[in-house]
């Protein structure tokens, strides 16, 4: 499995708090019973209208092309659990989320798609979105074994992450079946233990 | 950390080793599928060579994307049918039983479980649908998970969880009549915010908690979810175990009392210590109805709308968005807000009782002219029992269309659709942008009884005027 030590890339603003998984993907996209297609729709609602135009969402805008580092407000992803979310902002091209605060479920299947979901103040976030909107071309590096976040070669600030999901990133167990299944004769003991399974 | 809950007696007990990643590799109980999030884990189980590792701890059932109008197969849409018959392949390759529209046991995936006595107190339940917090109200750890995550439950029947803090929430004394669990959950959800409960597990409890039924405790469990909180619990009592006596998976005569000294002995300790302790007076709870984008942005359905400055400068946002979007504006009564469309069902309020209560108010009264309102049992089971109590034709004759079971306009994957800028009294559990159907569509949650209400007058009501004059 990859480490993932570091992303470096552009950065794209998609401003707002509580931004839930049914604007991220809209349920009839769930219909597709693989997620080959889902780099098509992320935020779909929000960047076309009923003709199929653009209507200048960030992720639709020339300069933010190429992104790969998405920068969010509070509360991103609530809702659902629809891995298709993440699935699709990661097929669209985003590899890191930087956020001033995440839905469990949804930071949970950011890691275990390798997509580190770090975590910033709303000034520094502030900062950050303004950064990227007057100067789109900014690259940018996280680096997740310092926990800095650096623009342009330079430090440009520390952020947060959940430390069991920094962990499973640069160690590269963020797909975590295999781990799970190392200990499968562990598994049944436990199993065997709790009333339930075995009957009463 | 908190010491000696319920939640701390699950973990434990299903505690399998501790991961690298800091981790915990936790056993899961009871594994539930449906047709949305399981065919791409099933494929990716499939493309390792590996099989379903506990197939009978694994229990399918479809529910999102099935029409509720003719379920005939094949479905009208080509799309659906695929997803179907995704499912049908996997559990009949994997070995999984499978609830489908044959077995009479189909239903919302958190319906049928309880009814089927398959969410017991002290377990883990995992399922790839965030309200699955709705099991907690058996005493159980039940987590919403995504797809990798269905394939880890799949292949290992186990999920690497971090460990939450507890946050105990009483709600004491009686409620008022006109008042159900879905004002109880709304309203704690409006006091603490839709991010108060990230990092916690929530345990309820207090007296009022103490006397509802499982099906009201289930209505509240299944909104954790909404308030930011992981999974709700309520610690399992007498009326717990009643629910569970005799259904088709429960544990039989010979092995009752067994059961039940072990689900006596996952309760929170009387003197357990919590992270935090909130309390609420039932007293205080009024019907409440959702006005905004998130199920925080709320009021007593008496209340006026909040003005903007009211809120915290972290909320601003999202208010004006809300006020926007709704076609609402701050200082307006919500009362009295014209309603299009009225829908009863969901895993938050498409059990029995949910339809008995909204039957009551039904009852010899007439949906408005200008309002398409129906009803989806979440169930097969609750269907047939609505209908040999005669539920159905309550709803009938008052204008509501009679449905088949599944999640229908809760999510809106199935042809059950807001048109447009069409505003709906719902009783499911989100009020998010594009929800039900159409990205101009607007949604106010609120309790079935509400809704009934709602539909009557054509315009947001409040159910106690109706209940004195009945
Ligand atoms: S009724 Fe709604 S919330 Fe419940 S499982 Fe179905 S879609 Fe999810």
């Amino acid at each position: 499995m990859n480490k993932i030590n570091q992303i470096e890339g552009k950065a794209v603003p998609v401003e707002g708090n509580d931004i839930d998984t049914d604007r991220i993907i809209p349920a009839r996209y769930l219909k597709e019973i693989t997620f080959t297609n889902m780099g098509k729709y992320p935020f779909y609602d929000e960047r076309f209208d009923a003709q199929g135009k653009p209507k200048g969402h960030p992720f639709d805008l020339p300069q933010f092309a190429g992104s790969n580092i998405l920068l969010v407000n509070q509360n991103f992803g609530c809702g659902s659990s629809r891995e298709h979310a993440p699935q699709s902002l990661m097929r669209w091209g985003i590899k890191a989320v930087i956020g001033e605060s995440f839905a469990e479920i949804f930071a949970g299947n950011c890691t275990m798609l390798g997509i580190p979901t770090a975590t910033v103040s709303q000034a520094e976030m502030a900062r950050l979105q303004a950064l990227a909107k007057e100067k789109p071309q900014t690259k940018f590096l996280l680096d997740l074994d310092k926990k800095v976040l650096f623009s342009e070669g330079k430090e440009h600030l520390k952020f947060d992450i959940h430390e069991s999901k920094r962990n499973a990133l640069v160690n590269g167990t963020w797909d975590s079946t295999s781990l799970l299944l190392a200990n499968a004769p562990k598994t049944s003991a436990v199993a065997g233990k709790l009333p339930y399974v075995s009957g009463f | 950390m908190a010491k000696g809950t319920l939640y701390n007696k699950v973990w434990d007990s299903h505690a399998v080793e501790k991961l690298p990643t800091g981790q915990t590799q936790l056993f899961i109980g009871l594994h539930l599928i449906h047709e949305v999030t399981s065919p791409q884990a099933f494929d990716m189980i499939a493309e390792k060579g590996l099989k379903v590792a506990f197939p009978d701890r694994t229990f399918a059932t479809v529910d999102h994307i099935v029409p509720t109008k003719s379920q005939a197969r094949p479905f009208e849409d080509a799309e659906a049918e695929q997803m179907m018959g995704a499912i049908e392949s996997n559990v009949k390759k994997f070995g999984v039983p499978f609830f489908d529209f044959k077995s009479g046991n189909q239903g919302i995936v958190h319906i049928i479980g309880p009814e089927m006595g398959l969410t017991q107190p002290g377990m883990t339940i995992a399922c790839g649908d965030s309200h699955t917090s709705t099991h907690g109200a058996f005493g159980t750890l039940a987590f919403g998970i995504g797809t990798t995550q269905v394939r880890d439950v799949l292949a290992t029947q186990c999920l690497a969880m971090d460990e939450l803090k507890v946050r105990r929430i009483n709600v004491n004394g009686k409620l008022n009549p006109g008042v159900y669990a879905k004002d109880v959950t709304l309203y704690i959800i409006q006091k603490l915010g839709v991010k108060g409960g990230i990092g916690y597990a929530y345990e309820y409890g207090g007296t009022a908690f103490d006397a509802m039924t499982m099906e009201e405790r289930m209505t509240v469990c299944n909104m954790a979810i909404e308030g930011g909180a992981r999974v709700g619990y309520v610690n399992p009592d007498q009326t717990t175990f009643d629910y569970l006596k005799g259904r088709k998976y429960a544990p039989g005569a010979d092995k009752w009392n067994k059961a039940v000294t072990y689900w006596k002995s996952m309760a929170s300790e009387k003197d357990a210590e919590f992270d935090d302790v909130v309390n609420f007076n039932a007293a205080d709870i009024e019907p409440v109805v959702t006005w905004g984008i998130t199920p925080d942005q709320s009021v007593g359905v008496n209340a006026k709308l909040p003005s903007v400055n009211s809120f915290s400068a972290d909320e601003v946002k999202t208010v004006e968005l809300a006020y926007k979007h709704m076609d609402l504006k701050p200082g307006q009564a919500i009362k009295g807000t014209p309603i299009d469309v009225a829908f009863i069902g969901s895993c938050t309020n498409g059990r029995i009782s949910d339809l008995r209560e909204a039957a009551k108010v039904a009852k010899g009264r007439k949906v408005s002219k200008s309002v398409r309102a129906f009803v989806v049992p979440g169930s097969q089971q609750v269907k047939a029992q609505a209908e040999k109590e005669g539920l159905d034709k309550i709803f009938s004759e008052a204008g509501f269309e009679w449905r088949a079971a599944g999640c229908s306009m809760c999510l809106a994957m199935n042809p059950d659709k807001l048109k447009g800028h069409e505003i709906s009294a719902s009783s499911s559990n989100r009020n998010f942008i594009g929800r039900q159907g159409s990205k101009e569509g607007r949604t106010m949650l609120m309790s079935p009884a509400m809704v009934v209400a709602a539909a009557v007058a054509g315009t947001v009501s409040d159910v106690r005027d109706l209940m004195k004059t009945s």
